[in-house]
């Protein structure tokens, strides 16, 4: 077993047993559903609507190499600069080199998924550099030095009160139990670090091919500030952002925000197109994109996989997962967490080392049905795991499954094997809870199932020979 | 660099050739079974979303009931006169001493006689002395009925930070710019700039708010805690 699995398992463990947090999540997604629904009940048809996204999804990604060029010709000429990145390594070092080349003193950073993909933030405080994240979930959870919980949500594990303590601690301010003044402290600090920065680093939830622009979602207005006050703005794109036309966007934001956060529309739907321009009054004089395969590619090349890469990360498979509202964010140890993060990691780190998490679903197929551009997720799943038994099979599993096929394709033997459960059941409690226990892995945590006195055969035969008799 | 570009782009080629993926499937069904389909088209989009009404009317009163709901302050104004009023009521009641603008008709014609301090942003601006403002007061490119919101853009709204780094903002727009949706905004924004599209649109849709503690609503995160939204008739 691989260590990434092994930590899986026990932080699962430890996360599935605390009912008072399992608690604490739903409670948190529970007003999610609500606002959700409330808002497709709005649409026209929703599902129309899936489908058309899916649609354009599959246009962009089966003609990426196109759309790609376009993007990157079209924002080059209005005077960004575009850096192909083929890994994280790529990625870190030319940002790295930007911030060097223009003696940058203060970075602020809105939230990207992408960076914590490639480690950035790592990456800029080793070299010294005060990074500071401006979204108010990832600024606390920075503050604890931890990863985000949840892609849309990552804050969301964290009661006020914790938060508060953390806010006493780290910043000295007063205790309080209220979100809103809790809010309004991250805000003073953020309002001092937008104006001294002189980088702003952001992600993108969308790249337009046609005019040469990025757009990105947000809530709070920090993307905006992060992207409109520092001389320098660098966006990390994956290459799979891409979408052919402006218009698609007329679909897409209001979809992401439904599906991402059961609004009808996030507050701020930005796109921009290079760094300030000719004539206007602000606006940062040098913009970068950095579009990142980091494996990407692989998964591009999984035909059967493909559509992942359709993904806009709006976490709704996420918040419908039982196994996510179960074992938590951080028992994945992934950057992308759920459903997705379980179908695309595989790809993105290694079939073998994270094969584990396809393993960990019900398959119960809501997050194929949540999915707004209708990834085939569930399925995804299962093809890992029969991926990875292609190239590597388990022994244990693999004689458990033939003996299961014997019993199965073997009336008789499946008889003997009942009469000789009825004989040897009685025995189990002598070894049960030592190690010595065959069935261990079971009655660890659950009971095993009497075999029934007489079968359903036996019972059937019985009736049928009285009646006749 | 264009190592990189040559790099990711023959993967994406390799990864590609003689490889499709399976169409997406209509309806609620899997992916690979079905008919394939022609591209989709970019009118039917509005099939799907809200359903927006085909009058005036109808849009403004749509925009009326998102605002409400947004937590945007929507007013609408029989002239500009009427504006003022509701400008000088805030600029008493919430203590302005000093608001951004932008040099455009309507914000001068706003701000005539305001007893407060004006700096224009477009003029250009210390990061200090905007964030110090207590409201910033901008135009916009137009409404969006369906989703109640705003756009703006770098020419329409004086700049990337004015109307996002004062605690106010302060919309000042004509009924005859209120557009159905997303779809019909963009059209506009294609057709006023053509190819030289302003480096800044967005879509402001109220006031800027989180919910990143406990999932519980709280206004003005980063950008404004509060958005009016001031319609004149025309």
């Amino acid at each position: 077993m691989t260590t990434f699995a092994t930590e899986f398992q026990q932080k699962s463990g430890q996360y599935t047993t605390d009912r008072g947090f399992r608690a604490f999540i739903q409670k948190g997604l529970s007003g999610y559903y609500k606002k959700r629904d409330e808002n497709k009940a709005r649409f026209q048809s929703w599902q129309g609507a899936r489908d058309h996204a899916a649609e354009i999804k599959y246009e962009a990604i089966n003609n990426l190499d196109r759309h790609l060029e376009e993007f990157a010709e079209k924002i080059e000429a209005r005077g960004a600069k575009v850096f192909w990145a083929p890994s994280a390594f790529e990625a870190r070092d030319y940002i790295l080199s930007v911030a060097r080349e223009n003696r940058v003193r203060s970075i602020i950073k809105s939230k990207t998924m992408t960076g914590e993909e490639i480690h950035l933030n790592d990456a800029l405080q080793n070299e010294g550099y005060g990074v500071f994240e401006s979204d108010l979930g990832e600024y606390i959870v920075q503050l604890r030095k931890e990863p985000p919980f949840h892609l849309v949500f990552p804050a969301m594990h964290l009661t006020r009160k914790q938060i508060s303590d953390l806010f006493q601690k780290e910043l000295g301010s007063m205790p309080t139990d209220e979100p809103e003044k809790l809010t309004m402290i991250a805000r003073g600090v953020m309002r001092r670090k937008y104006c001294e920065a002189d980088m702003g680093i952001s992600g993108a939830n969308f790249a337009v091919a046609e005019t040469g622009m990025i757009s990105i979602t947000e809530n709070e207005g920090n993307a905006r500030l992060t992207t409109s006050l520092p001389r320098i703005h660098v966006a990390i794109v994956g290459i799979e952002k891409v979408l052919p036309r402006l218009e698609d966007l007329a679909l897409f934001l209001p979809m992401l925000a439904t599906a991402g956060a059961g609004q009808s529309m996030t507050c701020y739907n930005t796109m921009y197109g290079g760094p300030r321009q000719p004539g206007e009054p602000d606006g940062p004089e040098q913009m970068h994109v950095v579009l990142l395969d980091n494996r990407r590619t692989w998964l591009l090349a999984d035909a059967e996989q493909r559509d992942a890469l359709g993904c806009i990360r709006c976490g709704a498979c996420l918040n419908v997962c039982p196994v996510f509202k179960n074992v938590g964010g951080y028992s994945y140890g992934t950057t992308y967490q759920g459903p997705i993060g379980s179908v695309i990691t595989p790809h993105l780190r290694g079939l073998q080392e994270w094969k584990h998490l396809s393993a960990a679903s019900s398959l119960c197929g809501a997050c194929t049905e949540a999915c707004p551009v209708k990834i085939d997720l569930h399925h995804h799943l299962l093809q890992n795991r029969r991926n990875a038994i292609r190239i590597k099979s388990v022994p244990v599993e693999k004689v458990a499954f033939t003996v299961f096929s014997l019993l199965m394709g073997h009336p008789w033997l499946y008889r003997l094997a009942v009469i000789l459960g009825r004989i040897f059941q009685p025995l189990h409690p002598l070894v049960e809870d030592t190690i010595l226990d065959p069935l261990r892995a079971w009655t660890c945590s659950r009971a095993f199932p009497r075999v029934a006195p007489s079968s359903f055969r036996e019972q059937w035969k019985k009736e049928r020979g009285e009646k006749s008799a | 660099m264009s190592d990189g570009k040559t790099i990711i782009l023959n993967r994406i080629r390799e990864a590609l050739r003689n490889n499709p993926a399976p169409r997406p499937h209509p309806g609620h069904g899997p992916l690979g079974i079905g008919k394939p389909h022609s591209a989709p088209s970019v009118q039917t989009c509005r099939e799907w979303l809200p359903k927006v009404g085909a009058t005036r009317e109808e849009q403004i009163a749509l925009f009326a009931l998102q605002s409400e709901a947004l937590k945007t302050e929507f007013y609408r104004c029989a002239t500009i006169g009427e504006a003022r009023q509701i400008f000088s009521k805030l600029v008493v009641a919430e203590e302005w001493k000093r608001v951004a603008t932008h040099d455009a008709p309507d914000n001068v014609a706003l701000l005539e006689g305001a007893t407060v301090e004006t700096l224009y942003a477009d003029k250009g601006y210390a990061i200090d002395a905007l964030e110090s403002c207590d409201a910033g007061v901008t135009c916009c490119e137009c409404l969006v009925a369906q989703t109640g919101g705003v756009m703006v853009s770098v020419a329409s709204a004086g700049g990337r930070a004015l109307s996002v780094l004062p605690p106010h903002h302060i919309v000042i727009a004509r009924s005859s710019q209120m557009l159905p949706d997303l779809t019909a905004a963009f059209d506009l924004v294609k057709q006023r700039y053509g190819k030289n599209l302003p480096s800044f649109l967005s879509f402001i849709t109220g006031p800027s708010r989180t919910g990143d503690i406990e999932r519980i609503l709280v206004l003005g995160a980063h950008g404004p805690k509060r958005l009016t939204v001031l319609m004149i008739e025309d």
